[in-house]
């Protein structure tokens, strides 16, 4: 019998879908192999292919106790293809098949929207790693190095799931669809990825964790909508990948957190109050705040972009298909068909912000968007907590939405960080301020200097509170292989 | 009152193309301006297209070939990243009227067949270079250009989404050039007319719905290359300077008149009539082609053609209740015919040749305005040579015969000459004489014997040159009773029967565009499954799908 729960390491690929007894999809799977693997053999440095990773890897789909723990060598990392266990006479959640049984199998008519949202999906996992795969040389300390790496192989495994989908419900098409994915690189004048903020490359550690903490709760929200989808295998295959989700954005709340902690930490030792005395605050090793929020500014508002247009054609088709819903659909209380229902936009009219009324289902997009500001705000709360126990005047903000946008009713205006529509002055004379410069850049470059010793960490970030898989705090999470 | 659609652009005014002039290749960006819509109620994200957009590229393809003779290849491109052109506006489309769209389409698929026709008529090669998504009627510039080149960055992809996605046609050529032009076979382009994303990559080449597919690194070069490559090979003449085609002289009436220099629109609603009287040449035809030159855009020839090509678009969009068109010229035929000499015997030079083909164009426009159309060869008149076309264009035609009382102008007559009987082919191939006689050879070779002579009214219908002749004592009577009874029939019947009758003879792919393509297109246009309230015309956006009846008709 099938254990759908437990994953079963009877075919190369670990996977808790039976793809043993299921031929067609593991043969497509196995061919694929090797090109992913090339892909991965090609992409991080190759001391580091080497070394031995503390990681964790999927076993089963439970919930409780999911993961193991143990050394690896990456490429020999077991991705699979995990779903979360399949919820018995589960209907769809919104649209005009409100209320049917879910789908199990793809519905032709739609077939088409879905493997287009499939592919946009996939084409970010690898995405990412592509962006971040030189930031091993400059790790701030072998605990952060392995947090990457377990980000990444994750990414990867994610790559997997929707190759999977691909393979398995969209033949032919599917087919070339996953293989297009390995085509297509982050920044490729060739073959760039589809979305243009996954082909801005990842800099630095603090760029890292920024991009850890809003792009990929981006990915978590679109992950949470298309967990909605009344596509059964799709729904499932999202509902597990946000599970390893969570522990992304925890690498990059804590990573900031921890920047701001040693910056704190630092200022307070050597006396200095002022968040803005940049030079004497750079002196210690450390980034300064307003820096910190710069870099802040540019990550949120990037990751802003990812959500669309505002009114967005493709978004109400695929909620009113019953392909992708709302955040927390099955919580809130409405029709969820939202065909005579209307949402506030924003929108400038004759250059001021204002409020518009759209049709719902039009505004999906925005909605999911505000979800995300709510969501992303959190954190920014706590990293205040931090300044403030260290006794310093100084507020992390989330700049206002309209501010340094390239897709929507924004884009190309001058909005301040504020929401203040200034003149192009104004503007240029703000942005040194409000965006990293290129000297913020040279200088975050300058700390970046590897700290491969166990227990030790870069001058610019502090420890963290407690080890991964509850390890001491000397732990050799990555056992560098030097070659 | 609706705003009046103008179709004379200055080039400084646009707000959605862009030029580049380098030597014999012209680089056309098309960087559509989104709030730049003809009307209120859509924008034109993702360069999209509406009739002003349009306008503009119709008024480039005419200043490229006028203004810019040096130009030999002329390379589409998109400003826009990731979006070569989404197509018409589908908002647009939504939200206008039948007649609009009909027009609309009408307009678009003139000026893809001028350009598209480009190469042949005076050697300007047209190429569209791909990058990004390509959809629809951006697929459908495409097609019209002669060499298409799309990049490998496995996102760009062309595709005809219309059928899936909005329940209607690529109507704009789009079918008729996949088969006919790039010749898919038949069950690939059923395949690719119904996939909504279209195809990409090496597919696009081995399904020749593309010439060139190119990595996309080496995309820019290639394209550079390939244009220069095609315009050293070309045999177009050089040419250095061009002429300026100035602002038109005309002044619009309160009640829906126009005039023109050598034009007069006369507008009569409740009669719901417009005549169009051409004014022909008062002078002698410049001395030689170097002061036709000199003249430039002021010379008789091709300020009539501009004129009454403005006439006819301004009247098909912005008075759609005029649904009896009356041609009617003024004028000594001899001049005229001497004007015309000097082109024909100069068909080499090239604004001789770019004049002439103008002239076929305006002819070809005629030919496919879905109003009643009638000549009146009346005394006075110059029917002779280019302007003769316009008897054998319109429905039917009347001739004054005999004197008339209280009429001293000199005797109606019509003149054939060798304009006649090549150099303005219709839409389906042959000259208008041979369409209108086709089957009977001996009349087309009794009407060439004809050339030069100034037919009166007898031998005019002799000839079977126009449809009935008529003396003082009939001529009022029977025009009013003709024009009254037309224009009181059912505008749609007139249309079809007309059509139908225009275009006897074989079929091209320009005929199957307008009469096949566009009759169907417009029969869906009027269905509930594409325009009612619950089809998907008007529920795109909505993100609920169209309902269909789903009966077969
Ligand atoms: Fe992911
Ligand atoms: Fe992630």
């Amino acid at each position: 019998m099938l254990d759908l729960i437990n994953v079963s390491y009877d075919t190369q690929i670990p996977n808790n879908v039976g793809l043993s007894s299921d031929k067609k999809v593991l043969k497509a799977l196995e061919r694929w192999h090797p090109g992913y693997i090339n892909w991965w053999n090609d992409l991080i440095p190759q001391n580091f292919q080497e070394s031995m990773v503390y990681l964790r890897t999927a076993v089963s789909v439970d919930p409780k106790g999911w993961a193991k723990f143990d050394y690896v060598k990456m490429p020999e990392y077991r991705w699979g293809v995990l779903l979360a266990p399949q919820v018995e006479d589960r209907r769809i959640p919104c649209g005009e098949h409100a209320g049917e049984l879910a789908w199990q199998e793809v519905p032709g008519e739609y077939r088409n929207l879905m493997k287009r949202l499939i592919v946009i999906q996939g084409d970010t996992e690898p995405g990412s790693v592509e962006q971040q795969r030189y930031l091993g040389l400059t790790a701030p300390s072998l605990y952060d190095m392995r947090n990457l790496f377990q980000v990444n192989v994750e990414e990867g495994r994610h790559l997997w799931a929707m190759v999977y989908l691909l393979f398995k419900y969209f033949g032919k098409d599917g087919r070339e669809e996953a293989d297009d994915l390995l085509r297509r690189s982050s920044g490729s004048e060739e073959a760039p990825r589809m979305l243009g903020a996954f082909n801005e490359e990842t800099p630095d550690w603090l760029s890292f964790f920024m991009f850890t903490y809003f792009t990929d709760r981006d990915g978590k929200m679109q992950l949470e909508s298309l967990a909605q989808s009344g596509f059964d295998p799709l729904s499932r295959t999202c509902r597990f990948m946000l599970t390893e989700e969570a522990h992304h954005m925890f690498v990059g709340e804590t990573g900031v957190g921890r920047t701001i902690q040693a910056t704190c930490e630092a200022m307070v030792k050597a006396g200095i109050s002022d968040p803005y005395d940049t030079d004497k605050v750079r002196s210690l090793g450390v980034i300064d705040l307003p820096t910190i929020q710069k870099k802040l500014n540019l990550h949120y508002t990037l990751s802003l972009d990812l959500f669309g247009q505002e009114v967005s054609t493709n978004a109400a088709n695929a909620f009113n298909a019953g392909i992708k819903g709302r955040y927390m659909e099955t919580r809130i209380q409405d029709d969820h068909r939202l065909t005579g229902d209307t949402y506030k936009v924003l929108d400038i009219v004759d250059g001021v912000l204002v409020e518009r009324d759209v049709p719902a289902l039009t505004a999906i997009n925005m909605r999911l968007r505000d979800d995300y500001i709510r969501d992303a705000s959190g954190g920014v709360g706590r990293w205040n907590k931090i300044i403030e126990k260290a006794g310093i005047e100084f507020e992390l903000k989330l700049p206002h939405q309209a501010f340094n946008r390239k897709i929507g009713v924004f884009a190309g205006k001058d909005f301040d960080p504020e929401g203040n529509l200034v003149t192009g002055d104004e503007y240029d004379r703000g942005l040194p301020h409000w965006l990293p410069t290129h000297g913020d850049g040279d200088f975050i470059q300058s700390l970046m200097k590897p700290c491969y010793e166990p227990g030790k960490y870069a001058s610019w970030i502090a420890p963290p509170k407690v080890g991964i898989d509850n390890k001491p705090g000397d732990f050799e999470y990555v056992k560098l292989h030097m070659a | 009152m609706t705003k009046r659609i103008d179709f004379q652009v200055d080039p400084s005014a646009y707000r959605h193309w862009r030029v580049e002039y380098d030597g014999p290749v012209a680089n056309l960006f098309m960087d559509v301006d989104e709030d730049g819509g003809l009307f209120d109620g859509y924008q034109l994200k993702l360069n999209s297209y509406d009739l002003g957009v349009d306008i503009e590229l119709a008024d480039i393809v005419q200043r490229m070939r006028f203004e810019h003779p040096e130009v030999k290849v002329v390379v589409m491109r998109s400003a826009k990243d990731r979006v070569f052109c989404a197509g018409a506006n589908i908002r647009m489309l939504g939200g206008a009227k039948h007649a609009h769209k009909v027009n609309f389409c009408k307009f678009t698929n003139e000026t893809r067949n001028t350009f598209e026709a480009a190469e042949v008529d005076s050697g300007q090669k047209y190429i569209a270079a791909i990058k990004g998504a390509c959809a629809g009627g951006g697929y459908e510039l495409a097609l019209a250009c002669n060499h298409i080149m799309l990049t490998d960055d496995s996102s760009s992809s062309v595709a005809l989404p219309e059928v899936p996605l909005l329940a209607v046609l690529p109507g704009t050529g789009g079918l008729t050039r996949v088969t006919d032009k790039r010749k898919v076979r038949r069950d690939l382009a059923d395949v690719f007319c119904s996939t909504e994303e279209g195809v990409r990559g090496k597919r696009a080449q081995e399904w020749k719905l593309v010439d060139e597919v190119i990595p996309n690194s080496k995309f820019d070069e290639t394209v550079d290359a390939r244009a220069r490559d095609f315009a050293a090979s070309s045999t177009k003449p050089d040419v250095d300077k061009g002429i300026v085609l100035t602002a038109l002289d005309r002044t619009f009436h309160e009640d829906g008149s126009v005039t023109y220099s050598t034009v007069e629109v006369q507008a009569d609603r409740k009669g719901r009539t417009a005549s169009i009287t051409i004014h022909g040449p008062e002078g002698d035809p410049p001395a030689d082609i170097a002061a036709f030159t000199a003249e430039g855009d002021q010379a008789w020839m091709l300020r009539a053609a501009r004129e009454l090509d403005d006439a006819i678009l301004h009247l098909r969009l912005n008075e759609p209740e005029l649904g009896l068109m009356v041609f009617k010229t003024q004028g000594d035929p001899e001049t005229l015919l001497a004007h015309e000499a000097l082109l024909m015997a100069n068909r080499d030079h090239w604004l001789a040749g770019e004049v002439l083909q103008y002239w076929k164009r305006v002819l070809k426009r005629i030919d496919v305005t879905s109003r009643s159309m009638v000549a009146l060869v009346e005394h006075g008149s110059c029917f002779a040579g280019i302007l003769a076309e316009i008897l054998w264009a319109v429905d039917r035609s009347y001739m004054m015969e005999d004197e008339f009382e209280g009429d001293n102008r000199p005797m109606a007559t019509v003149t054939l000459s060798d304009a006649n009987f090549g150099p303005m082919p219709m839409a389906n191939g042959l000259t208008r004489l041979q369409t209108r006689f086709l089957g009977d050879d001996a009349a087309l070779a009794g009407a060439e014997a004809s050339k030069g002579e100034a037919l009166e009214a007898e031998a005019a219908d002799e000839a079977g040159l126009v449809t009935m002749i008529l003396d003082d004592i009939d001529w009022e009577d029977e025009i009013r009773i003709f024009l009254e009874e037309r224009a009181s029939f059912s505008p749609d019947a007139m249309t079809g029967m007309e059509a139908n009758l225009r275009f006897a003879g074989p079929e091209t792919m320009e005929t199957r565009i307008f009469g096949r393509l566009t009759a169907w297109q417009n029969w869906i246009f009027t269905r509930p499954n594409a325009v009612g309230e619950a089809g998907a015309l008007q529920r795109y956006g909505t993100g609920q799908r169209g309902e269909f009846n789903m009966e077969r008709v």
